[in-house]
């Protein structure tokens, strides 16, 4: 039998915990891996030991390899970077000097030269090589989550095992024929709970694939018997959209990552009398703050008091949490504060009160959430304004029946433009052709209106229509 | 008001496919709107683009109502709503 040491709280670790990991598994679209394999050996060619005490930057296209080198890397690698599969890889540079990246996980060789100056690995996943790193000294990793910044660079919000970890009770180990599921993106923070549930309680995983549709997923979640399954409001709406849902049997159905409204818990109750479900508030720097099982939008006021390990309180409108499952702090040069004075992380999240309910009603900053992934306002902006004939814009919120919320754009063009003998709808296809070469999908307006001008307040700045 | 709702619904399920290379399926009435090849970003967008263009936004008048789950029951949604 492996001794391995009990000291550090790393996955490799707490995997072995509660019977082992024989049994278990994580499946993606194209391999299903038995845990066991994976803890004994490699997806990086053996190599995984070359990696040790440094900052390594997984970019592979597909997340069940993602999932692999995190095992693998978890304990060992000084850093963890996890860059997600929508963000441009323009960026990757900008990413790499602010996490001080000298190691980069791909699945893809036509990264190489925009990443100089880094060790380079391509992992195989389908050919674990029976070898493993020495665990005998293991560190405290780094965990670094990425979320929109307001200029386009990311933010990079620094985790580690514990704090991420911190919402999931790992002394109750889940039934052994739970297989946990999410519609989510491990790389991102709703998605990483899962995997991490799945990997620290005992059970098995099944993750979604971008190169297959919503059905299909749902089929093979169902034929893996999957019993745990999240996603976000706009996932789950998404699937509703689809006769596929009967594929699935889950006993436990979560929704996070925006505002749940009743409608969604409504349709999902009656596709899925039996199942229990949740939903729950968790942001990238607050970390998991609660959940709700009453089955209704918004939560009980009493939940701010009620919630073991977590403070909370509502200042200005907008939710604060400390607990300690929030982020440290941002990485970089530059970097905003994340947390206040008093250990307090200000969500941004505006809160209503109404008979003894508490309902988010949006975001102080104007973020628009689409579809579980936030949008600055100011980022899409600014690539708007680079076009030579716009003057000014101001992007906003549109509420949607599927991602929940749009981004659209008020455009003012140039006087001297030569819009006149230029045809709008050329203009409008222009500026969509800027935004789409350097932001994510769902950061590009959704509709474009050209407007005589824009509200600016006495500041000087644009009236933004929110607090 | 266009006279032709479907023909609108076809050519803004063209166009946004286009925009986000997304390849999309023949639209068959009884398509589901998951097998079209387009996305939720994708169908968010088709959403406001048929608003402009056919000035109706059924889901607005209808917070509960499921989403319509095939391409038929989609362009149907639209055509009692443009009554």
């Amino acid at each position: 039998m492996r001794t391995h040491p009990s000291e550090a709280f790393t996955l490799w670790g707490a995997a072995h915990e509660h019977g082992g990991v024989s049994g278990r598994f994580v499946a993606g679209a194209s391999a299903r891996l038995p845990l066991n394999e994976m803890l004994n050996g490699s997806v990086l060619d053996g190599r995984g030991e070359e990696l040790r005490g440094r900052s390594v930057l997984i970019a592979t296209r597909d997340q069940f390899l993602a999932s692999m080198a995190l095992i693998e890397l978890d304990g060992i690698a000084r850093r963890i970077v996890l860059y997600p599969p929508d963000l441009p890889f323009e960026l990757l540079p900008a990413v790499i000097e602010a996490a001080s990246v000298d190691a980069v996980v791909a699945d893809r060789s036509a990264m190489g030269p925009q990443v100089p100056r880094v060790q380079y690995f391509l992992p195989y996943a389908r050919e674990i090589v029976p070898q493993q790193c020495d665990r005998s000294v293991q560190v405290a990793t780094e965990w670094i989550l990425l979320t929109s910044g307001t200029l386009g660079i990311p933010k990079l919000v620094v985790h580690n095992l514990a704090s991420l970890a911190g919402a999931i009770n790992r002394e109750n180990p889940a039934a052994p024929n739970v297989v946990w599921s999410t519609f989510y993106d491990i790389r991102r923070y709703g998605g990483l709970q899962i995997f991490l549930r799945a990997l620290l309680t005992g059970s098995s995983l099944v993750l979604s694939s971008a190169s297959e549709t919503a059905p299909a997923f749902m089929k093979r979640a169902g034929s893996l018997g999957v019993t745990h399954i999240s996603g976000t409001p706009t996932h789950w709406r998404r699937a509703l959209m689809s006769s596929s849902m009967h594929e699935m049997a889950p006993r436990y159905v979560r929704l996070s990552g925006e505002i749940c409204d009743e409608a969604v818990l409504t349709q999902l109750r009656s596709t899925y009398p039996e199942a229990q479900i949740v939903h729950a508030f968790a942001t990238t720097e607050a970390g998991v703050a609660f959940e709700v099982k009453d089955g209704r939008a918004g939560f009980p006021v009493g939940v701010l008091e009620s919630m073991p390990g977590v403070e909370m309180r509502i200042e200005n409108q907008t939710l604060r949490v400390r607990s300690s499952r929030t982020a440290t702090r941002y990485l970089g040069d530059r970097a905003p504060v994340l947390k206040g004075p008093d250990g307090f992380v200000d969500t941004g999240d505006l809160i209503e009160q109404r008979d003894g309910r508490c309902y988010f009603v949006g975001r102080r900053d104007g973020l628009i959430n689409v579809g579980g992934l936030k949008v600055h306002p100011e980022e899409v902006e600014a690539v708007i304004n680079g076009h030579p004939e716009v003057f000014m814009s101001l992007v906003k919120t549109k509420k949607n029946p599927v991602t929940g919320a749009v981004v659209v754009a008020d455009v003012v063009l140039r006087a001297e433009s030569s819009s006149s003998v230029r045809d709008p709808r050329s203009i409008r296809n222009d500026i969509l052709l800027c935004c789409r070469r350097s932001l994510s999908a769902h950061k590009i307006p959704a509709a474009i209106n050209f407007v005589p001008e824009l509200a600016v307040a006495e500041s000087g700045k644009m009236l933004r229509g929110h607090v | 008001m266009p006279a032709n709702v479907r023909a609108e619904i076809e050519a803004e399920f063209q166009r946004v496919a286009d925009e986000h290379q997304k390849r999309l399926a023949p639209l068959t009435d009884d398509l589901e709107l998951l097998g079209t090849g387009l996305d939720s970003l994708c169908f968010a967008v088709v959403v406001v683009r048929l608003e402009e263009t056919l000035g109706v936004d059924p889901f607005n008048s209808s917070e509960n109502s499921h989403f319509p789950s095939t391409f038929g029951e989609f362009v149907r949604f639209y055509e009692n709503a443009s009554l």
